[in-house]
Parts: C-alpha cells; structure tokens; sequence
C-alpha cells in the first residue's frame, strides 16, 4: 500500500475472505473465495442480485464470475471509497456462503445425443471417469448443473458440478473445432459452445441449443444461476429435433425455478 | 438517392466501429469498440458531431471511397496518405467529398488504425443496439469492396478543420496502476518489469497484444492455482512462459492467467497504435494518481470541439498561388508552428 494514498489503493495482498478490490478504474470485485467450491460461486450470484437491487446509482453493470461477483464503475469519476464501505456492508450483512440463490432463475432441459459420431469423445470420456458408456450418459444426463457463470464466448455458460469421479483433466492436445451447440466436458464441469470452437475439453454431447443468438429478441438466453439438464435422446429423435427446431433453443423446454 | 459512400475497394481489416456496447458482462460479451477510441473522439470534434457516432476504422491500409452525395469527411488515427480525386488532402483534419469524387487512402505510414468518418456517422445495421463491430464475437463484419455504406443525414456544413492529435502512434511510456492481482507478484518482480524494455511483438490482435523483451519471464505465486476471474480492457496478463499480453478492447471478460497491473485507459491506445517492434515501458503509478491522470485525460477529450483550427494549406500544394489572399492567411490567429499533420 502506497502511503501517501492510505484510503484508495487497492488492498491486493489481503488474505481474508471475502475480499473487495479494485479492478483498474473499471469497477470493484468482491470475491468470496480464493477456489472454486459451490458456496462460494453461489455467494457470487446472490450477492450480485443484492447489489443489482441496490440500485446505486454509480454502477454501470455487474457480473458474477466463478466465485467473485464485479460492479463496474468508473473509477476515474467516482472516488471507490464510499462505495467500498457501502460493499463491505452488504458483505457483512450476512453469510453470504450460505445464502440461497436468488428465486426467478430458469431450469432449462435440453434434449441430448450422447456419443455416436455427433459426439465422438463420450467413450474416452467415460474410460477416463471410470464408468461404463450407460453409467457415464445417465451421470452426465441426470445430473443438474447450475451455470456457474458465463464467459468466454458471448452466453457460453461454465457448468457445474458433476459427480467426482468426472474430474477428469483437459487433453492435453487442443481438439481443432467442435460444432456449435456441442456439450464438452474438463475438471467436473461443461461448456456448451455457443460457435464452432477448437478446445481442450472432451466432446460428450451435442445439442441444438445455442448460448448466443445474436438476431434473436433475446440473444443470451442463460443467466448464472440458472439450471440445465441434459436430457439423453436417441439419434432419431435428436435428428427430428434438429429438422424441427431451428431456432437455437434444440428443443429446450424451461421452468422457472422458485 | 440516399446518402452513401460506395467502397471500390478497401484494405483486409476494415471495420465500422463505435465506442463499443456496454452491459453485456454477464453474458460473457466485452465492450469491445475502436481500437483507438480518442481517434473517434478527434473525428466528432472535426465534424462537429457525438463521439458516439459510428466511423470506418482502417487496419493498417485504407481504401477507395466514392462519395454519392456531397460528404463531409474526416480523417483520423494512423496517418495515411489521403487524396480526393487525385489531390492530397491532409491527415487529422474535415474536407468536403463532392458528390462523384473518389477519396484515396493509402497504406499506414504512423500508427496503425486509421479512421474515417462522415458528419453525424454511418447509418449501418445495430447490432445488440450499436453499430461497432464486434468481430471476434461475431458481430458485424470487416467491409468489402463494392459494399455501400450508408451516412446519417449530416446536419453540419463545417469543413477544411484541423486537429493537433494527442501524441499515441509510437509506443513509449505507458501508466498503469496495480489491480486486483497485483499481489500475487512480488514487489521485486513488479520493479523489474518497470524497469524492463519491451517491444510490441507480431503476436497481436483485436483481444489482445504480446510484449516481447530481453531476460527472465515474469511470474506470480502460486500462479498455477488462479480461479479464472474478470479480465478488463488494459490489463497486463502474464502468460505461462512469463511473457506480458495487454488485454484490448475485444477481450475475453474472464481469465485464468494472473495479471500484474492494468493500463490506463488513456494509455491504451498507445499500445494499439504501436506498429510493430515498437518500444515500451511500463510505469507504475498510485491508484490516485491513475485516476486524476485519467480524468484529465476524459477532461481533455471533452475540450476536444474546442481545439479545431481551420486547415491550413500547404503552400506546395496550392496550384494557382496568386488566386489566394495571402495576407489573411499569414496573419491568422490560429496558426501554431505546432500545428502540421
């Protein structure tokens, strides 16, 4: 710490959890962990709709990472202080680990097609999880995964988590390009790509569903927190979804959750 | 006949670019934008229209425009060769394009993104509700030869104006201040990369730009074990191999590698512009001082409608000298010995 500059520069060498910092002169970050563990992602998503439902006035927009949740304000404009005090606030108003995930997120059930040649890596995958074909698509199939948050590409959603034993490493060769709509999977998670994409994880799924619609009214469908599962289809009825839908929802049916 | 440029021909990168969309963090979409925003800035003080407006922007080569009705011009950014139906016109500065003449523009002589913009902007498609392209998510698309680009009706009739860029075409010294990561590097690892020279590596484009350099790679503790976390235009990430990329404006919005500080925003054009082999050096400044520097900075853009001087020419290219009141043009007010493209 700077100091002649005791009350603004950023405190980035704290150890204690949560932590609030600034990012630049984009924003501020608080984050509740310094790993990924399901608590601390749902902290991120809870306490960004606290602070969206704030509603002050400096914030421009806010986003909720892995385990951090971001507010972006201009820094050049507006001194972090006062708002670093009004966060830590809200932090300490309450456990924010066990806090629940906010109501009026979406349960999307999107129709799969595990394997065959439209997902060649299902096998690979399952031999790496220790699980036979059957066991890995009714894991990977049944399983509900939350979106834990959305990067990398526009409205591609990081999911999580599956069972342990699906903690499996990315290849370590890059795979050039898998399809649009294809479910991969690394480390207990999935990506669903919303383009075509070369990638490290392995390919156990496609779908029809299609994270960033850009012509669409609404061109991000999924929001973190939401929740999706992967319903396994046949072949045939993965190919009369694919003639009948498409739209880039794949024949996704929701709900909102309560 | 609606108000148009035809392009007859146009350089490999040539994008319709804005100040970009905000909002769409959470959807996983950066605010992407120009390369070189205050060259927007300096083209809307030259036409007398908002910075918002959209522009042409030229990576590295222009192109051939003809005009379908009288246009106002502006050129800005990389300084390239310009010329309307064959005549030189000069670089930072608004001109008439007549309906039917064809303007010329060459290959980037400084910088590397150059800009032109017609008065009130380019009426091209939104998309997410702007017009800048957004190319490595997808939207829009770079501009191709016989594509018509539609103008905003221009309600201005200004032009022959000129602007004295704000020096950004050569690398040099760039400010940053420390970030949420800072941490993680030592004080003495954050010393010698302040002290280290860079050089803009060939590895670059629209999500970020390599720094080459001479020594020992930089590194974090414990960098292997880095949740992937916001990334933000600016930020100086530390790859594996020890080996700075700046995030640009069409970065990713997370990322896993640690980063060791973040570039001002009034900086960042700095390292676009920089052509490559260009030299940096990275200094470090408090927080406090990053934001004063920066508010000026925004300041100074703000005051940019205020720093316009008319054109004046240069006596080489005037064909019939003795057509021209001179006296009146050697005694202006507004002349600086600064003042030349």
């Amino acid at each position: 710490m700077d100091e002649n500059h005791p009350m603004t520069e950023p405190s980035d060498t704290s150890t204690t959890w949560p932590q609030i910092n600034t990012v630049g002169l984009a924003g501020i970050i608080v984050t509740f962990s310094a790993e990924l563990s399901e608590p601390a992602n749902r902290a991120a998503i809870a306490f960004r709709a606290a602070v969206v439902a704030s509603e002050w006035p400096e914030v421009e927009e806010s986003n909720s990472t892995l385990v951090s949740t971001f507010i972006r304000i201009n820094l050049s404009r507006h001194n972090p202080q006062p708002i670093i005090e009004r966060l830590q606030e809200l932090v300490t108003s309450q456990d924010w680990l066990s806090a629940p995930l906010p109501s009026g997120r979406t349960l999307w059930r999107v129709p799969t097609l595990f394997g065959t040649d439209r997902a060649p890596q299902l096998i690979e995958a399952a031999e790496l999880a220790g699980r036979s074909i059957a066991e890995a698509i009714t894991d990977l199939s049944t399983t509900t995964m939350r979106v834990l948050t959305i990067g990398f590409a526009p409205g591609q959603p990081y999911l999580g988590t599956l069972p342990d034993h699906w903690n499996i490493p990315r290849q370590t060769s890059i795979t050039p390009n898998v399809p649009a709509g294809s479910l991969v999977t690394a480390v207990s998670q999935f990506c669903l790509f919303p383009y075509d994409t070369p990638t490290g994880w392995r390919h156990v799924g496609a779908t029809g569903f299609l994270s960033f619609r850009p012509n669409s009214e609404h061109p991000f469908p999924l929001s973190p927190g939401d929740e999706m599962i992967f319903d396994s289809v046949s072949e045939a009825e993965f190919l009369r979804i694919e003639t009948r839908d498409q739209t880039g929802n794949g024949g996704a049916q929701t709900e909102v959750l309560k | 006949m609606s108000a148009a440029l035809t392009v007859r021909s146009i350089g490999p990168a040539a994008a319709i670019q804005d100040l970009g969309r905000a909002g769409f963090m959470s959807s996983g979409l950066t605010r992407g934008g120009a390369s070189d925003p205050t060259a927007l800035f300096e083209g809307a003080a030259l036409l007398g229209h908002a910075p918002t407006c959209a522009a042409l922007e030229m990576a590295g080569m222009g192109g051939s425009f003809e005009a379908i009705v009288d246009t106002r011009i502006a050129i800005t950014g990389a300084v390239m060769d310009a010329s309307i139906d064959g005549a030189t016109v000069q670089w930072n500065s608004s001109h008439l394009l007549p309906a039917g003449s064809v303007l010329n523009i060459g290959a980037a002589r400084r910088g590397n993104f150059g800009y032109l913009h017609v008065g009130n902007g380019f009426d091209t498609p939104k998309y997410l509700g702007t017009r800048g392209s957004h190319l490595s998510a997808g939207l829009g698309r770079l501009v191709a030869a016989g594509d018509q680009l539609p103008t905003c009706a221009d309600t201005g009739t200004i032009v022959g104006l000129h602007l004295v860029p704000e020096q950004r075409l050569e690398g040099g010294k760039v400010k940053f201040i420390r970030s949420m990561q800072s941490g993680k590097f030592d004080a003495a690892m954050i010393t010698r990369f302040t002290q280290t020279e860079f050089r803009r590596d060939p590895r670059g484009n629209r999500q970020g730009i390599r720094m080459d350099f001479d020594g020992d790679g930089f590194k974090a503790n414990d960098q292997l074990n880095i949740v992937s976390e916001v990334t933000i235009a600016g930020d100086i990430q530390i790859t594996g191999d020890g080996t700075p990329f700046v995030l640009m404006h069409e970065c990713q919005t997370t990322g896993g590698y640690p980063r060791i500080g973040s570039i001002l925003p009034a900086d960042l054009s700095k390292v676009s512009q920089a052509p490559i082999g260009s030299k940096f050096s990275f200094e470090l400044v408090t927080f406090d001082e990053g934001a004063a520097i920066q508010a000026r900075a925004n300041a100074a853009l703000d005051k940019l409608p205020k720093m316009v001087k008319p054109l004046l020419r240069d006596v080489s290219t005037i064909q019939d000298l003795l057509s021209y009141q001179l006296i009146s043009g050697a005694v202006s007010a507004c002349h600086s010995p600064l003042d030349e493209g």
